[in-house]
């Protein structure tokens, strides 16, 4: 093997830093949606180094449901400080009050879906002409089909028939006024490439994400964790477990993990044994029906 | 541990979605939760049996009429290896979809029904994997349980399709006695294919040498953009960034400028913001040159002794990807990597019949998946090798200037 030779990490990097750049270069407005999960701190990791040593030439926009974890936004706040990006934080609390929204019901509301409401108000706020997102292609059969430039109409809209011929390391940025491209630069990574790279540039991430004491009840096999957002009845049982988390998304829709895995190197021991996916195992809205995410994409989620 | 990315072909029918599915299957891939899903959706099936091409159709529609509309992108790991799939849909739109995902694939596996030998859509498939220069061919000759895994049909389509390989200039091709539904030769070997001393697939796709497949030797750079952070610690510093293309490039090199052809040498190279002596393809890197010259994004930055060509007129093959028609003397974009330039489509000169390879006249307008020869000339000069000698440095796409659509995949001549 020739001493010139990327590993399989520092390919993906170069790739998405390739990425990084091109948005820098062909939109007005860029944003990076940033919502302090793993995925995204890989992206503002890659972000920094993508345009060192200048500073991230975008904002960092989170779309808070206002149903995070605490440890969450306070990692959020400090990473954000920290790179010297701006923050822009828009609640979606803000929407549903303003477009008297009909909040979920049941027992654990999720408000994952009313995200998009006040992703799009956030859009047409800042006039974002592209979006940087952390989704990635192995986390979900919709996902897997979608480009790495993905252009929606004024609506947000993601239609899967229509998508543009990508070809190359080429991205064809070009919209009309009034559409925006989502941009997914971490589209080839998966969810075990996320750690071990985590793990090789010794990036920091939220407590949450290793083994702590937590207090949950258990839905359907699932841990949730006890939050004001959980409704709770007579018949739950909150009991304290040793948990992490292999996504952090909300309180509500997201399950913890039983483990007591503490540091990285026993966490990536734990994903390489598990036998349950990364969304199977800790999202709850994924299930409602077979095409859900599909079905969220084509309305302007993420 | 590298990486290889490959893309699958087949017609319809050829079992491509089953051999997908097959791989990630065997090789432990697929997770619980995924395939007690797959379970749910396959339990009316009257043999009991799961499909596992139901893996890979993520779309609704797909599901809804049983086919696949678009590029999906799939991948598993080995101890030995990470692979990214493009997987291709084999029908009717081939040429778009299959260039799509072909575009970044270092090896195609093209599908052979075994009871149907080589076809049209087999001649057709690599036609295009010879036009891309897909480094490396498999022939997987697949439902072999259907033809009682006979050895004579098996030597009988190696025959054939090596005239095809020869025809095409297609030189590392390797073929692979299959059966996707059973599992024959896929991860493990086949117990039944006794007279095949080969791999089985997988073991292949671990094994296939392919660090050879960058190219070291012609340093190319395009600048992305350029990076001024103007503040008062770095309130000199210009960076170039971008991707090296190919070869490497040191500290101290001569450089030229392209197009403007200015000479100068490097000063510092970057990687992610860390100072390092040399860089090479494919690394994302930021340059910074000795003297001060304008450049922009778009420009090349080549070594003196080692120039691409530089010029307003490409003669170029087009594989035309858009429902409307393209009309010769329309202007479109010309996206060379970062470089975009307006064009026209000066002439056309011939269309290139993706089933013989026979040069046909073109009669009015070039519709969708046809593929032409085709001159054209921008509105200022693009830095470029010929997609043969050097095809990351020969490729292009062209853009609707209206719709602002990507309608061409461009291979420079």
């Amino acid at each position: 093997m020739s001493q010139y030779h990327l590993n399989y990490l520092e390919q993906l990097e170069a790739e998405s830093i390739q990425i990084f750049r091109e948005v820098a270069a062909q939109f007005e407005k860029p944003a990076l949606l940033f919502s302090g999960g793993k995925d995204s701190i890989v992206m503002v990791h890659l972000a920094k180094k993508a345009f060192a040593p200048g500073k991230i030439p975008f904002p960092l926009v989170h779309i808070d449901t206002g149903h995070n974890f605490p440890e969450a936004l306070e990692f959020r706040d400090w990473l954000a400080s920290q790179v010297g990006a701006t923050l822009v934080v828009r609640k979606v609390e803000d929407t549903i009050k303003q477009r008297s929204l009909t909040e979920p019901k049941g027992k654990f509301p999720s408000r994952n879906w009313l995200q998009t409401y006040t992703l799009l108000d956030t859009i047409e706020e800042f006039a974002f002409d592209a979006c940087i997102g952390g989704a990635r292609r192995d986390e979900e059969k919709a996902r897997a089909k979608e480009r790495i430039f993905s252009v929606r109409d004024e609506f947000g809209q993601w239609n899967p028939k229509l998508q543009r011929p990508e070809l190359w390391n080429i991205y064809n940025g070009r919209i009309h006024k009034g559409e925006n491209v989502r941009v997914f630069p971490i589209s080839n990574w998966t969810e075990l490439d996320i750690w071990n790279y985590i793990r090789s540039e010794k990036i920091d991430l939220p407590s949450i994400y290793f083994a702590h004491d937590r207090e949950v009840i258990e839905h359907e096999g699932q841990l949730v964790a006890m939050s004001e957002h959980v409704q709770t009845t007579a018949e739950d049982k909150i009991i304290t477990k040793r948990v992490r988390y292999r996504t952090v998304g909300d309180m509500t829709c997201t399950a913890a993990v039983e483990s007591t895995a503490s540091n990285l190197d026993e966490v990536i021991e734990e994903i390489i044994a598990t036998r349950i996916s990364e969304r199977g195992e800790t999202r709850i809205d994924d299930k409602v029906t077979e095409a859900a995410m599909e079905d969220r994409k084509k309305n302007g989620y993420f | 541990m590298d990486l290889l990315r490959f893309i699958t072909a087949g017609s319809v029918d050829d079992g491509k979605s089953t051999l997908i599915g097959r791989l990630l299957y065997d090789s432990k891939n697929i997770l619980i939760d995924q395939l007690e899903a797959l379970e749910k959706s396959t339990k009316n099936r009257t043999d009991g049996s799961v499909d596992l091409a139901l893996l890979t159709d993520g779309l609704r529609a797909e599901r809804e009429q049983g086919i696949t509309i678009d590029v999906a992108y799939r991948y598993f790991t080995t101890p030995k290896r990470k692979f990214i799939i493009a997987d291709a849909p084999g029908h009717v739109q081939y040429t778009r979809n299959m260039i799509t995902g072909a575009s970044n694939a270092n090896l195609i596996i093209i599908l052979v029904d075994a009871r149907q030998g080589v076809v049209e859509q087999t001649r057709r498939h690599s036609i295009i994997a010879s036009l891309l220069k897909i480094k490396h061919v498999v022939v997987a000759i697949n439902k072999m349980d259907l033809v009682e895994y006979s050895q004579d049909v098996y030597n009988n389509i190696v025959i054939d399709y090596a005239d095809v390989a020869q025809q095409l200039g297609l030189k590392d091709v390797t073929y692979i006695p299959i059966s996707a539904l059973n599992g024959d030769n896929i991860v493990d070997k086949s117990e039944t294919i006794t007279w095949y001393d080969g791999k089985p697939l997988l073991e292949f796709l671990e094994a296939v040498e392919i660090d050879n497949d960058i190219n070291l030797t012609d340093p190319r750079f395009q600048v992305q953009l350029v990076i001024r952070p103007q503040t008062e610690e770095l309130h000199d510093y210009r960076g170039y960034a971008g991707q090296v293309t190919s070869g490497i490039y040191k500290v101290g090199d001569k450089v030229t400028v392209l197009p403007a052809g200015i000479e100068t040498t490097i000063s510092t190279l970057e990687v992610g913001g860390k100072s390092v002596d040399e860089v090479f393809a494919p690394q994302s890197v930021t340059i910074q040159l000795a003297d001060d010259i304008d450049i922009s994004r778009g420009d090349s930055i080549v070594k003196s002794d080692n120039q691409p060509q530089v010029s307003n007129e490409l003669e170029v093959i087009l594989c035309w990807m858009d429902d409307k028609p393209l009309i010769p003397g329309n202007k479109y974009y010309l996206q060379h990597g970062s470089r975009l330039v307006r064009s026209v489509v000066k002439q056309v000169e011939y269309k290139l019949d993706v089933n013989s390879l026979q040069q046909q006249p073109v009669e009015g307008n070039v519709k969708l998946n046809e593929v032409v020869k085709a001159v054209i000339k921008t509105a200022s000069p693009v830095v470029f090798d010929s997609y043969g000698k050097l095809s990351e440095n020969g490729n292009a796409v062209l853009i609707d200037e209206t719709s602002n659509s990507t309608v061409a995949a461009v291979l420079i001549q």
